[in-house]
């Protein structure tokens, strides 16, 4: 795109940088040197030269000339030029009209507009400064702008950063940039696709809603899971900037929400929490597969999957909670047994999977994802179960101070409930001096939520350390905590009662105070012989300051007067006089004082009272004025109080029930745990209420997937062993990829294969032949005396052998227990002459301790000859053999019982062997039987009914012919037969079985 | 969930914000100053804090604060965690996480946090995959971005984001190829005054430094695996094998990482390396106080106590402290209160005694209760648990490794109260 097509603009941009080098040369103008480096010093005129004006003015007209005239950068010119035209002229009218304000980013401007491209990347690193300092940058836009099509990506990165912060400030200026992301969402590589999305999703204009739509509809396809998490996001963000997406939007998530990428599922689950957290139908068909690829998606989206299946799992299945659950705690075991056959719960099979799923995250070094874990247990487990996520809860309390904070809280929601969960870890609760404040409350909280009769001496004497302490907030805490303490349970009373009482002498005020308080509220709950205490406190009074303790007092005086009748119209007389000067909370006390002391007491107090009375009168609050009016009509009898004065001592001096001092996180419950509204107890924005069982269960076969699905414990077996095994894979194949690239050889590839894990596929390859197969026997090939620290070793894997079917595979260790390093490990000549043997690759170098195993196959012809060759390394030779047993000449064949009659009766006469076995007691369950034939032989079970005639079944490695093993349990012998043309292996093979069955 | 970030230094300047949604005006943060003011050490500020219209989630870390601003319901240590896990980063990128380092590296930062967070929900937090997006600044390599004109920042998505092993990426080479295990245990205790155990237990960590070619597969064993009672690992280790039969099978990450945390369980008794004879007291004539400490060891395993420290948080009213040290040097910092007495290794033969006169505020009453005193301590070589490594196996590549493991305890959170 050229010049041409733009004339109108063409000239109106030189015009505007013809005025713009007229403004610059009157106004102060930074030197040449400094902007590249803090541009904010501005030179005197007279300094500059005027060769660094000439250079300067020209730099960003030149640029702009380049860049905007020559079409370079063609993706700008795509959008409405009549709105860069405006856009453009209004942003230059701003910056000029107010020129000392902004000029501090004039040579920033200048370099995002020169040529250099190292300029421009210093401009924009100066400008995301900037704005990271939250200083305004939004004047440099239309600088900034042009450079979104950089080649450069660190530019380009900066510019989006620059972008998505001030597009919504400039959204004229910002449909610039559109159509580049447009082009990069085109882009073949997946990584350019993705940031092209979530800068285009990020850009908040309502303009470019529909191209974003439509941008979110094709990277929900694409191929790449990166991008298509991208898109995840950006469907969040695109329903916040228009929510009457929505519909659309949910298309996509149900999309998404079927794919089987353990990147995209965080992703995307986050934004149906946030699109649509009611249709739960949509998780329907995504249940078990979610729970599948749980353990393998990041750490982050384990949390919101985790949380989204615990709200799902409310509403799907029925309570695991037994609902006498309280009785059956105290129950013994027999009686719960005969409770759950009365009631017969099973637990949902989908609910099972989902518990059972999320166990091992509890192992997570990720605190988020633990406790979300915990709090999936405690919501949707049944009861017993719970307390295998109280270890890893007590684990967290060693991480950071916040994680404490929170994990605290949880706690102490749950020890309310449920004691005995915590109550082993008690110690760990114990509160440290270093402790910060909030974190030491909690702890007390949790301590007195687990205080019961065994434990409360420990906890009471742990409690008197801390009443000492320093931090005297926290030691007024725990004085409420022992209040708590005395009322819950009754043993301790008198003792934490008698504790308090010595705190009064407590040299601080706030812990005297405290004191006083619980006192008071423990005095009421055991309304005996307690005038000791009160006349005590009475004593004090004239020393303590705190309001909330003075009040206190006054209210025991007023509340048990007849049980002091000496010491309460005293106290009175004090109150009188300081009553001026005392708080509100207490005046209101003296006035009930008063008025109770009046009723009990008049001869003494009558003057006293009307005193007082007089004085709340003209208080200045008038909560204190309405109580005295209140007092006073309702004791001193007049004409106009009728009725109610006869009832005054009734009213007043009422037997009133005691608080209960309850905890503070008792309500707490009613939150999800874990969540945020727990943690501040109140109902944060967008928190979705946990629901309530349902009596019955919804229909379970909406979960049913349309592809035939094994049953649910299946298939949480395999996916888990899948997920493990890819895990594995995936380190193999790309190392195995890596060596493909580097060394062409396939066997060389083979060998690294084998070389892995040896054992494993072993195991493998047995677990498909013979299930109940023992250990590989190893044979010594070469000592590492004989071998001079070459030591050798072999087995038969019992494997297919890779390089020809005739072959016997062998797998040989070598070792090499010498201190010298050996080379060139091969093999050389070999007897008979033609023997056929695949060799192993030379090994070019073996260190010291080091060994390798490698796999070779021989030709054995279906004898028992051993194969003779030389074992070489680049010194020495050494002479080894290969004797093979003759049962590992045999390769498992399958077949059903009636080919195996059939092909037995073609081999009878001749070919049949025959002989009668002792056999060993242990030997003869026909799991024993197979065991033992299997050893020995490598062949194949057939199966058969449960009768006493076990079959066996394989064929020769080398020619293919049949060898059929039968044995017939009698009482304590049992009759073996092997059919097969080959006499001599039969023989042979019938000799090593039965051996191997009479033994023990 | 998150929606922005400000990072606040300890004088209560913001220096640092971004956001991941629209821009929130960084006035919100006034909520956290008032609750700063009110509290009396900047560590009981509360984590969370409801303000009309925001949630503030705050992370405390060297000195700095990380205030997150929430405006829906998400779970708060999710929050945390990520906090935590920023700074983490920060640390690994620039080697501390300081306010100097991170106005130094304020682009770099920028495009870390730009990585780690796409509309408020993490998109790569893995070192290994940041790394490969944005390389950490050596000054090698800003000469030569300079010269050359490279820049820091890939441009292609990192391995590690597609694979089932997002912790490795590919194609990494050693010429040394070595992998290093540390085997750290801390003593968490709790002694009272005539030194009985109120609580003890230990929590152990294994620190991993591995620098291996490709795609190597290990095997950790432990001797005595029944020891461990709890434990978390770092996503590469598979939980299955643990499971069955109690060794970490993983493919390591590149470099430095957690592989383990462990918690001994409490069956075993634990064995507490010193003990202190202590007496503090207040006359209640006069403003001074008597203080005489003395350490000797009690159950070290046969090895030498080092690095031991004491720290006293003292009361308020104690102005000045005049004291002789038998062995190392004391401080004693006024304006926070806090006796340090810094007395290296632990002689057996030679115990080390602090005695002197604490003098207090004329006129302040006596304090009511004794300061209890911190134990910081190192024991090398030796795991105080007993725990062993029977042996390290890899698997999946040809070259042999160098490998190593060490041990060392140390204190943890152990206080004596007086």
């Amino acid at each position: 795109m050229s010049v041409q097509n733009f004339p109108p603009i063409y000239s109106t941009v030189v015009e505007i940088f013809q005025w713009l080098k007229s403004v610059y040369k009157n106004i102060s103008f930074p030197e040449k040197g400094s902007c590249l480096s803090s541009g904010r010093s501005l030179a005197p005129r007279g300094r500059r030269s005027c060769s660094s004006i000439g250079c300067i003015v020209s730099v960003p007209f030149g640029s702009h000339n380049n860049v905007w005239s020559t079409g370079r950068d063609p993706a700008i010119w795509e959008a409405d030029t009549d709105a860069v035209y405006a856009a453009l002229s209004h942003h230059l009218w701003s910056t000029f009209t107010a020129p000392e304000a902004k000029s501090s980013n004039e040579d920033l401007k200048e370099m995002l507009e020169s040529n250099k491209e190292s300029l421009k990347l210093e401009a924009m690193k100066r400008v995301v400064g900037l704005i990271a300092k939250g200083k305004n940058a939004s004047e440099l836009f239309p600088a900034v702008v042009k450079n979104v099509a950089s080649k450069n990506i660190e530019l380009k990165k900066l510019v989006y950063v620059y972008l998505v912060r001030y597009a919504e400030e400039q959204q004229d200026l910002a449909l610039l940039s559109i159509s580049t992301f447009q082009r990069a969402l085109k882009e073949p590589n997946q990584f350019i696709r993705a940031s092209a999305l979530r800068v285009l999703s990020s850009i908040r204009v309502s303009i470019i809603v529909p191209i974003m739509m439509l941008a979110i509809k094709e990277a929900s396809a694409d191929m790449s899971p990166y991008v298509r998490k991208t898109a995840a996001h950006a469907i969040q963000k695109l329903y916040s900037l228009d929510p009457d997406q929505k519909e659309q939007l949910i298309e996509v998530i149900e999309k998404l929400l079927k794919d089987k990428s353990t990147l995209v599922a965080g992703s995307v689950v986050v934004a149906f929490d946030e699109v649509c957290p009611d249709r739960i139908d949509l998780i329907h068909k995504n249940y078990r597969k979610l729970c599948n690829l749980l353990v393998d998606v990041e750490e982050w989206g384990q949390v919101v999957i985790i949380s989204m299946l615990t709200r799902y799992a409310r509403t799907q299945f029925t309570s695991p909670w037994k609902e006498d659950n309280e009785k059956a705690f105290y129950e013994s075991e027999e009686e719960k047994k005969d409770q759950t056959e009365a009631t017969p719960y099973t637990m949902d099979p989908d609910h099972r999977l989902l518990l059972r799923n999320t166990k091992p995250l509890l192992q997570s070094r990720n605190t988020a994802v633990v406790m979300s874990v915990a709090q999936l247990y405690w919501h949707l487990a049944p009861k017993h179960e719970v307390n295998i996520v109280t270890k890893s809860l007590v684990r967290l309390l060693r991480s950071h101070r916040e994680v404490q904070y929170i994990v605290l809280q949880n706690i102490a929601t749950m020890s309310i409930q449920r004691k005995g969960m915590f109550e082993p870890f008690m110690k760990s609760f114990y509160v440290r001096s270093t402790d910060a404040t909030h974190i030491k409350t909690l702890k007390l909280e949790i301590l007195t939520n687990l205080a019961n009769e065994a434990n409360i001496s420990t906890i009471l004497r742990e409690f008197q350390t801390y009443v000492k302490s320093q931090d005297k907030a926290f030691a007024a805490a725990t004085i409420q905590a022992i209040g708590r303490c005395a009322t819950d349970i009754s043993e301790v009373t008198d003792t934490c009662l008698s504790g308090l009482v010595l705190l009064l002498s407590n040299r601080d005020e706030t812990v005297v105070a405290e004191s006083v308080v619980v006192i008071k509220k423990l005095l009421q709950t055991q309304p005996t012989q307690h005038s000791d205490i009160i006349k005590h406190m009475a004593k004090l009074f004239d020393n303590i300051s705190v309001s909330m303790a003075r009040a206190s007092i006054l209210w025991l005086m007023g509340e048990y007067c007849e049980r002091v009748p000496k010491i309460a119209p005293d106290v009175l007389r004090k109150m009188a006089k300081t009553f001026t000067a005392e708080e509100d909370i207490v005046k209101l006390q003296t006035v009930n004082l008063a008025a109770k002391l009046y009723l009990t007491n008049s001869k003494q107090t009558k003057l006293l009272t009307q005193y007082i009375l007089n004085l709340g009168k003209y208080d200045q609050s008038y909560d204190i004025r309405d109580r005295t009016r209140f007092v006073r009509q309702l004791i001193v009898p007049n004409e106009k109080s009728g009725a109610l004065n006869k009832y005054a001592r009734r009213i007043l001096l009422a037997p009133k029930p005691a608080p209960m001092l309850e905890s503070a996180f008792k309500d707490r419950d009613r939150f999800q745990l874990g969540t945020l509204s727990h943690s501040i107890n109140s109902k944060a924005t967008g928190y979705q209420e946990l629901s309530d069982w349902p009596a019955v269960a919804p229909d379970q076969s909406v979960r049913n997937v349309e592809v035939v699905e094994p049953s649910s414990s299946e298939s949480e077996e395999q996916s888990s062993d899948e997920s493990d095994e890819t895990s594995s894979d995936s380190g193999k194949s790309s190392s195995g990829s890596e060596k493909s690239s580097s060394e062409s050889e396939p066997e060389q590839k083979k060998k690294t294969k084998t070389k892995k894990a040896p054992q494993k596929k072993s195991k493998a390859a047995a677990a498909v032949t013979a299930p109940s197969f023992g250990p590989v026997k190893t044979h010594e090939l070469l000592h590492h005396m004989t071998g001079k620290g070459l030591s050798a070793k072999y087995h038969f894997p019992r494997q297919p052998c890779l390089y020809q079917p005739s072959m016997v595979a062998v797998q040989v260790i070598l070792a090499n227990s010498s201190d010298h390093s050996l080379e060139k490990i091969h093999i050389g000549d070999r007897s008979p002459a033609g023997l056929n043997i695949h060799c192993f690759n030379t090994i070019e170098r073996l260190e010291p301790e080091a060994s390798v195993t490698v796999s070779m196959g021989i030709d054995f012809s279906d004898s028992t000859q051993a194969a003779n060759f030389q074992l070489c390394t680049k010194e020495d030779q050494f002479s080894v053999s290969i004797q093979p047993v003759v049962g590992e000449l045999l390769m498992p064949s399958t077949m059903s019982e009636q080919d195996f009659s059939k092909e037995q009766g073609k081999l009878l006469g001749m070919n049949e062997t025959s002989a009668t076995v002792a056999m060993a007691t242990a030997n003869t369950s026909s799991q024993a039987v197979s065991k033992q034939v299997l050893s020995v032989a490598n062949v194949g079970v057939v199966s058969s009914g449960p009768n006493d005639l076990h079959r066996f079944a394989g064929r020769t490695v080398s020619s293919g012919a049949l060898v059929l093993v039968s044995l017939e349990l009698k009482e304590s012998s049992a009759l073996l037969t092997i059919n097969t043309e080959k006499s001599v292996m039969a023989s042979m093979l019938l000799r090593d079985l039965k051996q191997a069955l009479a033994l023990a | 969930m998150i929606h922005s970030l400000f990072l606040i230094n300890h004088s209560g300047d913001i220096f640092l914000e971004k956001h991941w949604k629209s821009v929130i005006s960084h006035s919100v943060c006034d909520y956290f100053f008032e609750a700063k003011e009110k509290a009396v050490d900047p560590e009981d500020v509360p984590p969370v804090l409801q303000t009309p219209h925001h949630y503030l989630i705050t992370v405390h870390r060297g000195k700095l604060f990380f205030l997150s601003v929430v405006q829906t319901e998400v779970p708060p240590l999710f929050v945390i965690e990520f906090l935590h896990r920023v700074a983490d980063t920060f640390q690994d990128y620039f080697g501390e996480c300081s306010e100097s380092v991170i106005k130094d590296n304020v682009v770099t930062v920028y495009e870390l946090l730009e990585e780690m967070l796409d509309n408020g929900f993490p998109l790569a937090t893995e070192s290994n995959v940041l790394k490969e997006l944005i390389r950490p600044p050596t000054i090698l390599r800003s000469v030569v971005n300079t010269l050359t004109g490279s820049s820091n920042v890939g441009d292609t998505l990192p391995t590690g984001q597609l694979s089932t092993i997002p912790w490795r990426r590919a194609d990494v080479k050693y010429t040394n190829n070595e992998a290093y295990f540390d085997v750290i245990e801390e003593i968490d205790a709790i002694l009272d005054k005539s030194g009985t155990t109120v609580f003890a237990e230990i929590q152990g960590v294994i620190e991993a430094s591995v620098r291996l070619t490709g795609m190597p597969d290990l095997t950790l064993s432990f001797m005595n695996p029944r020891l461990l009672d709890d434990v978390s690992f770092h996503p590469c280790v598979r939980f299955k094998r643990w499971e069955s039969e109690r060794t970490l099978s993983f493919i390591p990450p590149d470099g430095n990482f957690t592989l383990m945390n462990y918690h001994v369980s409490s069956q075993n008794p634990v064995a507490i390396p010193v003990y202190v004879k202590q007496s503090i007291s207040f006359f209640e004539s006069g403003p001074c106080g008597r203080l005489d400490i003395t350490i000797g060891p009690k159950q070290t395993m046969g090895k030498t106590v080092e690095a031991l420290m004491v720290k006293i948080h003292m009361p308020k009213a104690v102005l000045s402290a005049n004291l002789t040290a038998t062995q190392g040097n004391y401080t004693y910092d006024l304006p926070n209160k806090v006796l340090v007495w810094d007395i290296g290794k632990l002689n057996p033969q030679k115990l080390p005694n602090l005695k002197g006169i604490l003098s207090l505020q004329a006129g302040a009453p006596k304090p009511e209760d004794n300061p209890s005193l911190n134990i910081d301590l190192r024991i090398q070589q030796v795991a105080i648990s007993g725990l062993k490594v029977s042996r390290l196996e890899m698997f999946g590549e040809k070259y042999k490794p160098f490998k190593g493991v060490k041990y060392v305890t140390k204190a943890g959170k152990f206080q004596v109260r007086t």
